[in-house]
């Protein structure tokens, strides 16, 4: 039944690309945002690259989570969803996935990519690739909460910042440390172990809370 | 209780398959809070409802096996077709249709030939059918109506009528929250009337 909620979602998502493809341009813009901006100071933007590229995945998941629960609440499926014969939390666990599927693996794969203009080495984009392979799952868990809690609000949108952006700090903190401890030559392996605890920890957690939400949220 | 109001209390009520209840009262009274209580989309202030004898919060994600509840808003998605809506709507509760018996079921609400229609191109009406075309395939023992035949014209509205006498027949039983009379040839009929 996972893999149904999650194939539902995925076609939808298919029959929608235009709100895929807005993410990913986002993410590709802010980012190039910053070389344009600074011009070709090699080292500075080496040294902003890491930031720079986590705070565009933070702010471009933003965008897509207001849809996570929305979309679905407004049409009455959520509900249907409540009352399929199964945990909640997996329910919850399948619609993260699809989202992770949808907005947030296009990000973790352009990321390479677009980190060229930062004139990082082969290794640090790697890097950059592993850590934000192992960080937007985290994402993608903990905006579940903030979406189920703001489901229904009016400016949800900006309410959503609000609560998640702040939970997202130490994915942020690691996720860019991985980074840029490979940019100085240090290992970043200890960054990306403590990335890869924070998202179990949010694997456990965050369905769980999330399925609580969203029952406070359609009462 | 919603908010800080009452809507309803001293409600003791037990169904025997085969039973009809007819669920009137004017807007506000609490006929979808009571329909939703009885799917656990609310918890009740107080009192509790039992399922074959065991309360429906310890039976826990199995009760659902037993329910379908269609709700003010159809939940019919606008991106896929009338066929998706309905097969996957099944899919995610665990009762895999075939195409053949779910465009069957499409067919027998009226919908013969826009089965395979994105669901936007559709009118209220139509989409209510594709909604009360999960009757057909699912085989649940308790249906919550919720103001279902909104939207509906009188040859949808006899559709639903005989889908309900079937259902009772087989020994199921339907809770309708409605303003319109359904005259039933089938079941016992009980009206339950919630006053402000």
């Amino acid at each position: 039944m996972l893999r149904w909620i999650v194939w539902r979602d995925l076609i939808l998502a298919w029959r929608r690309r235009s709100d895929i493809l807005s993410t990913v341009f986002f993410f590709v813009i802010v980012v190039s945002l910053f070389p344009l901006g600074i011009g070709p100071e090699t080292q500075l933007l080496r040294s902003i690259a890491p930031g720079v590229v986590w705070v565009a995945a933070l702010l471009a998941s933003m965008l897509s989570l207001g849809r996570l629960f929305a979309n679905d609440y407004q049409d009455g499926t959520l509900e249907q969803l409540l009352l399929t014969p199964q945990p909640l939390f997996l329910v919850v666990l399948g619609k993260v996935l699809a989202h992770w599927i949808i907005a947030e693996l296009p990000l973790v794969l352009i990321a390479p990519l677009v980190g060229v203009q930062f004139d990082l080495s082969k290794q640090t984009l790697w890097v950059l690739f592993v850590s934000l392979l192992l960080g937007t799952p985290i994402l993608s868990l903990i905006g579940s909460v903030g979406a189920g809690l703001t489901l229904g609000l009016r400016g949800g949108g900006v309410l959503i910042s609000i609560l998640i952006l702040p939970l997202y700090v130490p994915a942020l903190i690691f996720g860019a440390g991985a980074v840029e401890a490979t940019i100085i030559g240090v290992t970043p392996a200890p960054n990306l172990y403590l990335l890869g605890a924070f998202a179990v920890v949010s694997l456990l957690f965050a369905p769980w809370a999330a399925s609580a939400a969203l029952r406070i949220s359609l009462e | 209780m919603r908010g800080d109001r009452r809507l309803f209390r001293g409600l003791d009520l037990s169904l025997s398959p085969g039973t009809y209840v007819q669920l009137t009262g004017p807007n506000g009274s609490g006929k979808t809070s009571l329909l939703r209580i009885l799917c656990r989309l609310l918890e009740p202030a107080e009192g509790e409802i039992r399922w074959e004898g065991a309360n429906i919060r310890s039976l826990g994600e199995d009760y659902f096996t037993a329910v379908t509840y269609l709700g003010h808003r159809p939940g019919v998605k606008d991106e896929l077709s009338a066929l998706e809506n309905l097969t996957i709507a099944n899919a995610v509760n665990g009762v895999e249709v075939d195409t053949e018996n779910a465009s069957g079921a499409l067919q027998t609400m009226g919908l013969a030939g826009r089965e395979r229609l994105p669901a936007r191109f559709l009118s209220e009406g139509q989409r209510r059918r594709v909604a009360l075309a999960r009757l057909l395939v699912s085989n649940t023992r308790l249906w919550l109506l919720d103001e279902v035949l909104t939207s509906l014209d009188k040859r949808a509205v006899g559709l639903v009528r005989s889908l309900i006498e079937e259902h009772l027949n087989r020994g199921g039983i339907a809770i309708v929250a409605t303003h319109q009379e359904l005259e039933l040839s089938a079941g016992v009929t009980k009206r339950l009337e919630l006053t402000t």
